[in-house]
């Protein structure tokens, strides 16, 4: 006769704990061995594209997502290979990462920082994904960046432009290669003096969040200091669709310059209005009414249609800088001539961060021989390169944003195609666009990266 | 003063636009008792209409041009516009700019058709369910309706612009006695303004001056007699849904150069219309419109700097403030009926 040790108790006990480890999330309990979160097998690395695939940035999202399968095809040895041909760190030979096939999963942000996160922590805890990268708001992109920081991965910031994206919510494993409003205001500043004179009356219309915020605080500090007066800011809600009662106080308010602090529909919706009330045409205090956009997007331009013409506003990289500006701005050409080839029409500035984030990912984790993310965060800061299409850039380690020339751009009177809608007015030197990491606008000297985390 | 006369003028543009849906929407209850919370998707599929011919009229062929080079440096394809080849070049570029208002003619029968589809195919399995049921299964049509139109035009605005006659401002100051430039107001908010009282006076005569008005408002008013009488007036009752979505519909056909069309601009104007209808009454024509203009020039007043400096915030709530305050001092709204949603 045979007596059985499982006690009813026991079996509980034990499978109790063996819920719990199972529902444990896996960055907390799988490959310990590695020492970090979702470190890859032999073969293949996920890497994770968080973008807006529904909800008012879906086109963005959709180029994006273009841009990182480019970029995907080109690292595993596909395609024409497209900045790895002008890249000046030659650590990416299209091989995969470290010899391991580079594979990709897709989440949705919905351009909400919930949903976001969620996308990403499932990219995270059920995809294996290495690395999460992508987005087109700084709400989401700050969201998902604290997210990484948490399970030990690094993002790879797509489109954001919010100061606070590497400024008071820097993050140590977070990165970002688009640039920022302080550097819009001081790229576009000393040009709008140039052009529209020293001593102009602005008012501001500013989206009711975040980015909003830090835009117009960028640009009423440069306007400021170059002679300009800021007559009124009035904060107009998210939601907005017609701009009408905000824009029709502005003609009698004694501004002669509107500066629309608006992205994506907002600024199609608010740009319109302010034609359709015969701003552009309007004189105020004896000088020609004039509007200023900002942050410029193709896309945006192409929504906006025949009203951006003539408009002012900041990008950071066009599709035509190379040809226009010559080989300082390497890499650019053969990006377009890979996308252009591949999608038929030329990648927008969204799809260019992307591209290139992903790429520098990539190279980090070749030159630090690890995937990481403390190797990965060593290998990137500080990291000088060029041939990415933005001339000579550094990844500043002090807060992990990148510092490169900024274009200043105007919207084409008579644009040949639907793509040649801005023109490049002017580049500003890096010089110019630099500032201190403790500046007041990236949140002082609080403002701290805080400590590399390898998860696991 | 100027300013206030700014933001009435503003208010009534949007006004329009609310009076407009909230009118279909009180048709539909009215007549068949259902709460259509797909009402704003029709707006939107209206603007969509406008989308839709100048896309038609704006259709090309491509001629290589050899003398020009594309962003690959190939020789440029170039548009050129069907319309032009068949018209001559001015009077092709006439019809895609009159594009907009060419909408119309083709908004009226996609729109009714769209109506009848919409009452016959789904909304008539929910006449005996409780408006609950009613407002889910509308509101998933609207998001269906929305998620449509994003994946074949994209979730980015679409720029409809207005015929280049109608593109400018009218110095509307100057002929108030005021200095020139002070008060400003685009030609075609004009227009839709004068198209929707002219839209509203055309269902009110409709309702009030035809047999067939006539029955409808007996049948809104006691739907069973009528049909002891020996009158079908479900079928009357399918047409005004019809005729509900048209009006919807061309509310947005010019609606669409005042904000470019994007997929989601029916779920703004929804939730809106739906405080515009409470306000004005459920099952009031009249109450409808006194409300859609109230509440859209009490939302432009609410936008006036010197407002918000005084109450920051209030531009985001006001609508919802004078509803809370008039269904308090007035609970079935400004011009309800006894009876209606009280069961």
């Amino acid at each position: 006769m045979s007596k059985s040790n499982f006690t009813r108790r026991g079996v509980m006990k034990t499978g109790a704990i063996a819920g719990a480890a199972l529902t444990l999330p896996t960055y907390l309990r799988a490959d310990a061995h590695a020492g970090f979160t979702n470190a890859p097998g032999d073969s293949e690395v996920v890497l994770g594209f968080n973008v807006p695939q529904s909800g008012p940035y879906a086109d963005e999202g959709a180029d994006e997502i273009r841009a990182y399968e480019l970029a995907v095809e080109h690292l595993n040895g596909g395609g024409d290979g497209g900045m790895l041909q002008t890249f000046t760190s030659n650590a990416l030979d299209g091989t995969g990462i470290l010899g391991r096939e580079v594979k990709y999963v897709t989440g949705d942000t919905q351009t909400k920082s919930d949903a976001a996160r969620a996308s990403a922590r499932s990219m995270i805890e059920k995809d294996g994904a290495v690395m999460v990268t992508g987005g087109s708001s700084s709400g989401v992109a700050v969201a998902v960046q604290a997210l990484c920081q948490e399970a030990g991965i690094i993002f790879m910031a797509g489109l954001t432009h919010s100061n606070d994206t590497t400024g008071k919510d820097r993050k140590a494993n977070g990165f970002r290669q688009f640039f920022n409003s302080y550097m819009t205001g001081a790229a576009l500043a000393p040009v709008l003096a140039a052009q529209y004179g020293s001593d102009r009356k602005a008012y501001h219309l500013t989206a009711d969040y975040n980015w909003g915020y830090t835009t117009e605080e960028a640009i009423r500090a440069s306007t400021e200091a170059m002679g300009w007066e800021t007559v009124n800011s009035v904060k107009t809600p998210l939601t907005q669709t017609d701009f009408s009662s905000y824009i029709a106080p502005v003609l009698n308010s004694g501004a002669d310059v509107l500066v629309l602090n608006h992205y994506g529909g907002n600024m199609i919706n608010s740009l319109t209005n302010a034609v359709q009330f015969g701003l552009r045409d309007a004189q105020a205090n004896g000088k020609n009414f004039e509007i200023v956009v900002p942050l410029y997007s193709e896309l945006m331009a192409r929504g906006a249609g025949a009203n951006i013409a003539g408009i002012l506003g900041s990008q950071n990289w066009d599709w035509k800088i190379e040809d226009q500006l010559g080989a300082k701005y390497a890499g650019t050409n053969a990006f377009v001539r890979s996308f252009g080839t591949k999608y038929g029409f030329p990648p927008s500035q969204a799809a260019h961060t992307c591209y290139v984030q992903t790429l520098l990912y990539a190279d980090a984790v070749q030159r630090a021989g690890s995937f990481a993310p403390c190797a990965v965060v060593e290998a990137l800061e500080g990291f000088e390169f060029s041939g990415m299409g933005n001339g000579e850039t550094l990844y500043r380690a002090d807060d992990h944003q990148c510092f490169k020339d900024v274009l200043v751009v105007r919207g084409k009177e008579n644009p040949e195609n639907e793509f040649d809608l801005v023109e490049i007015v002017e580049v500003t030197p890096v010089e110019q666009v630099t500032y201190a990491p403790d500046h007041p606008q990236m949140g002082g000297a609080e403002a701290s990266l805080g400590e590399c985390n390898n998860g696991a | 003063m100027d300013q206030i006369i700014v933001q009435v003028l503003n208010g009534l543009d949007k006004g329009s636009a609310y009076a407009l849906i909230a009118l279909g929407l009180t048709i539909i209850f009215g007549t068949l008792g259902v709460v259509n919370f797909a009402h704003g998707a029709l707006f939107m599929m209206g603007a969509f209409c406008a989308v839709i011919t100048s896309k038609i009229l704006s259709v090309s062929h491509q001629v290589v041009d050899p003398t020009r080079s594309d962003f690959l440096g190939n020789p440029m394809q170039v548009d050129t516009f069907y319309v032009q080849d068949w018209f001559g070049m001015a009077a092709g570029q006439t019809i895609m700019d009159w594009a907009v208002p060419i909408a119309i003619l083709f908004a009226i029968p996609v729109m009714i058709f769209v109506g009848f589809a919409m009452e016959r195919g789904l909304i008539k399995h929910f006449y005996k369910r409780p408006h609950a049921d009613q407002i889910l299964v509308t509101f998933g049509l609207a998001l269906v309706i929305g998620e449509i139109i994003k994946y074949f035009f994209g979730a980015n605005p679409i720029q409809t612009p207005a015929p280049p006659a109608f593109t400018g401002s009218l110095d509307f100051g100057m002929i108030l006695g005021y200095e020139a430039q002070t008060i400003m107001y685009p030609y075609w908010r004009l227009v839709y303004f004068f198209f929707s009282a002219f839209i509203i006076a055309g269902v009110f005569a409709f309702l009030q001056f035809t047999t067939f008005g006539m029955v409808v408002r007996a049948g809104m008013a006691d739907r069973e007699t009528v049909g002891l009488l020996g009158i079908d007036i479900d079928k009357r009752f399918t047409f005004m849904f019809g005729l509900a979505a048209a009006v919807a519909g061309v509310a947005g056909v010019m609606y669409a150069p005042i904000v470019a069309p994007n997929y989601f601009m029916g779920m703004d104007f929804l939730v809106l219309s739906f405080v515009v209808v409470v306000v004005g009454g459920m099952g009031s024509l009249p109450g409808a419109v006194a409300a859609g203009f109230l509440l859209g020039v009490l939302e432009s007043f609410a936008s006036m700097p010197a407002v918000i400096d005084l109450l920051p915030g209030i531009n985001q709530i006001i609508i919802y403030l004078v509803a809370i305050i008039i269904l308090l001092t007035r609970p079935r709204g400004l011009m309800g009926r006894k009876g209606v949603m009280e069961e």
